[in-house]
């Protein structure tokens, strides 16, 4: 569908709750992702949230409620209460009790997340300005992954592709089911790479090393790109993850290693 | 009470002014001016992402739009505001004659339109404006950033010291020159709110000096205090950056609280509730804003026992927050309610900024804000909280005293008109970010992927309709002052305080003797 008829869609689209074809691929919310760790992130996301909306349903409905029948147009007369003690000790310590609730799943996904060790692959990832070096650690295999979206698509001069900014020239392969060790580093200035079906954000700092990791679940394409402003061409550094079966990996890894040694 | 004493006319009155309410003038309309400088650069950023492709701007244009929009806002439209409310008010709510110290009053003004002009005067320097963002990030601010880099250091020092002499006078005035039989506990929950306002800026207003001075340094003394090839660390900045920027956040929010406490009564026609705990939940979300500041670095590779720490510390800042919202809401509650401008924008400052805390407390989740960081997501949540929350307040607070500052009622059919049109316009700019965010969308991109195109057109429609919503604020305003129906002494029928014992519009010195109070 083009740009321009996805765009008459957008009010009748919203007034009417139109599930057309563009509203359908829209997504809403943060994606559940293909790894143990974004589930996790997610369900953590979905509790706070719902926790969030239960409060405000009640705090403004008390709210909405003084607002109808406590108008002076209806008649009202001001009540002259101002002070509780009682009620300030309650208000304070209800909300301390729901954080706690809040902070354990919060601590639990923590400490997993943080757990680095028994990695089978590492990866160290280096962000330039404005591109990403992936470097497969003990092969010797490592190129540089850049936008490949023509200059043409961008200026408007063509049409876009459907993966319009978020296409490069060669994607990180990865294989399922391994634990990964990435260590990212900055060239130049600081970048943050980010891929949110993989619920992975770490800033690569020049001058640092930082580590994090990820177990892909699910073989597909993932896309990302660069959190971090690292200059004029920020939003034109996308990653894409390629995360294919550990024997198509090997056969992958074996191929590039075989080309590098040429 | 009051005696009319003679005082120069023209520029001279302006320029060489002393007067607490002159000032608080020109404090104003200096934010005015500055805001709609702001917001002629959010136009230009939510222009050129209508669409998908390479629009209307550059991509190194983008970058200097985004930067000087936040900085302006910050800085120029938001906190200038306020001052000009504690200006115009402090004085008037405890019964003082005029500001501690006037000619340093004088000075704090009248630096900021030099450092204002300044700062926009980067945009036309060779190699363009500072383009790091308002965050300025090093290296990209030191060894990366454009040589205009160091007229933004300058023009932040020139407003550094302007909020430095103006807290002190804040707290000198509050502190030395309330009605005698005034005590701390007694006054309104303005002057209260600004006096931890003013701790704040003292605090941390420094330490900004210090940022800049080092990123200075760095750029041009050979140091290396963020360059990690001279044995320095690009995170230091952000831990000293931050130190700053978070109390920076409640310096904008806290004024706007009581702003919102004195609103709220009034409209109620009931006493504020829980007093006292709105003053130690004012002073305890200003003591725990220092304790935070690494929430805004957990993607920086912070040890586990940081990352903890700093999650459980911004989780608490909810405690404090929420019995102010309570303690308004309970203010309401079985009061006698109209429904005039400044209390509709009172209404919406408690639903809309209580949305943009509730996403603070997602985002103080450190495993999900991995998630969050740095997307589109925050971009919503802290326009909720700034845009929705400290602007809002400055909207209902202009409204609330301006039939006491120039003498007429403003049109309340048009009033309303902007506030609906504000609110509205306000909710279709924001909330879909929310959704761009969570979907994956970074922060500060000029170019984005087509899945996000509808969302960003739906808010720029919003955008541009929020932007020429107030333009007729200005017209508002412009027409009350020329004109309108004449204010009585006490405004509303149920305000209560010293402000409202001086005639309408306020004479040019007021409680020249010390007033009776109590």
């Amino acid at each position: 569908m083009s740009l321009n008829s996805r765009t008459a869609l957008l009010i009748p689209g919203l007034l009417l709750g139109y599930a057309s074809e563009a509203w359908a691929n829209l997504t809403l919310n943060m994606p559940v992702g293909v790894t143990d760790i974004s589930h996790k992130i997610y369900q953590l996301h979905m509790t706070v949230l719902w926790i969030c909306v239960v409060i405000g349903i009640i705090v403004f409905s008390i709210m909405f409620y003084a607002i109808i029948f406590h108008r002076k147009s209806v008649g009202h007369q001001a009540a002259q209460f101002h002070e509780s003690t009682k009620v300030e000790i309650i208000w304070t310590i209800i909300p301390f009790i729901i954080l706690i609730v809040m902070a354990v799943p919060a601590t639990k996904t923590l400490l997993a997340m943080d757990d680095i060790t028994d990695s089978d692959l590492t990866i160290k990832v280096t962000g330039y300005m404005w591109r990403w070096h992936y470097e497969y650690i003990g092969t010797n295999v490592s190129f540089m992954s850049e936008l490949s979206t023509p200059y043409e698509q961008i200026i408007n001069r063509d049409a876009k592709d459907e993966h319009y900014l978020r296409e490069v020239n060669n994607p990180l392969v990865l294989p399922i089911n391994k634990k990964i060790r990435f260590l990212m580093t900055g060239n130049d200035v600081i970048h943050s790479w980010w891929v949110p079906e993989l619920a992975v954000k770490k800033d690569a700092i020049p001058g640092f090393i930082n580590e994090t990791w990820t177990r892909i679940n699910t073989p597909g394409i993932y896309r990302g790109q660069c959190a971090e402003l690292c200059g004029a061409r920020h939003g034109f550094m996308p990653i894409v993850v390629q995360a294919v079966s550990e024997q198509e990996f090997q056969t992958w890894l074996a191929a590039q290693q075989q080309q590098a040694n040429k | 009470m009051t005696t009319e004493h003679t005082y120069p006319h023209g520029i001279k009155r302006w320029l060489f002014s002393t007067n607490h309410k002159d000032i608080g003038t020109m404090y104003l309309w200096l934010s005015f001016i500055m805001f709609l400088v702001g917001g002629a650069s959010a136009m230009l950023i939510r222009a050129e992402l209508f669409k998908p492709g390479s629009n209307l701007v550059t991509p190194e244009f983008f970058n200097q739009l985004t930067t000087m929009h936040g900085l302006i806002m910050v800085f120029g439209a938001v906190m200038p505001a306020f001052v000009g409310f504690a200006n115009w008010m402090i004085p008037l709510m405890i019964g003082a004659p005029d500001m501690a110290m006037p000619r340093m009053n004088n000075w704090s003004f009248w630096i900021l339109p030099v450092a204002f002009s300044m700062l926009i005067s980067t945009m036309f320097m060779q190699g363009g404006g500072p383009n790091f963002g308002w965050t300025f990030y090093a290296p990209l601010s030191t060894t990366y950033g454009p040589l205009s880099t160091d007229f933004f250091v300058f023009s932040v020092h020139l407003m550094g010291i302007s909020s430095i002499m103006g807290a002190i006078n804040i707290i000198a005035t509050i502190l030395n020159m309330r009605a005698s039989s005034m005590s701390l506990m007694q006054m309104p929950m303005f002057c209260w709110t600004w006096l931890i306002t003013a701790f704040l800026l003292l605090a941390v207003m420094p330490v900004l000096a210090g940022a800049v001075t080092m990123v200075l340094a760095d750029r041009h003394l050979g140091t290396s205090f963020f360059e990690a090839g001279g044995g320095g660390d690009p995170v230091l900045f952000q831990h000293v950056f931050w130190f700053f920027g978070h109390p920076e956040v409640y310096i904008i929010i806290l004024p706007a609280f009581g702003i919102i406490s004195e609103i709220i009564p009034t409209f109620s026609r009931k006493k504020l509730f829980g007093y006292h705990s709105m003053v130690y939940a004012t002073a305890s979300i200003a003591l725990l804003s220092f304790v935070v500041w690494a929430h805004h670095m957990f993607t920086t590779g912070m040890p586990l026992a940081g990352e903890l720490f700093f999650m459980y510390m911004t989780m608490l800042i909810a405690v404090p927050t929420g019995v102010k919202v309570f303690n308004w809401v309970s203010t309401m509650f079985k009061g006698a309610l109209t429904f005039e401008t400044p209390m509709l924008f009172a209404i919406a400052f408690i639903i809309l900024f209580t949305m943009g805390g509730f996403t603070g407390l997602m985002l103080a989740m450190a495993p999900a804000d991995f998630q969050y960081h740095d997307s589109y997501f925050v971009v919503a949540h802290f326009h909720y909280v700034m845009v929705a929350g400290s602007l809002m307040a400055i909207f209902g607070g202009t409204y609330y005293w301006l039939p006491k500052w120039s003498g007429h009622m403003y049109s309340e059919t048009l009033g309303k008109f902007h506030f609906w049109l504000t609110l509205i316009s306000f909710n279709v700019t924001f909330f879909p970010m929310h959704f761009v965010g969570l979907a994956g969308m970074p922060r500060r991109i000029p170019d984005y992927a087509l899945q996000f195109t509808e969302f960003n057109q739906l808010a720029s429609i919003g955008a541009f309709t929020f932007g020429l919503s107030q333009i007729f604020f200005l017209f508002i305003v412009i027409k009350t002052i020329r004109g309108g129906k004449p204010a009585p002494a006490r405004v509303w029928e149920d305000a209560k305080g010293l402000t409202w014992e001086i005639p309408s519009p306020a004479p040019h010195h007021t409680f020249t003797i010390p007033p009776q109070w109590n």
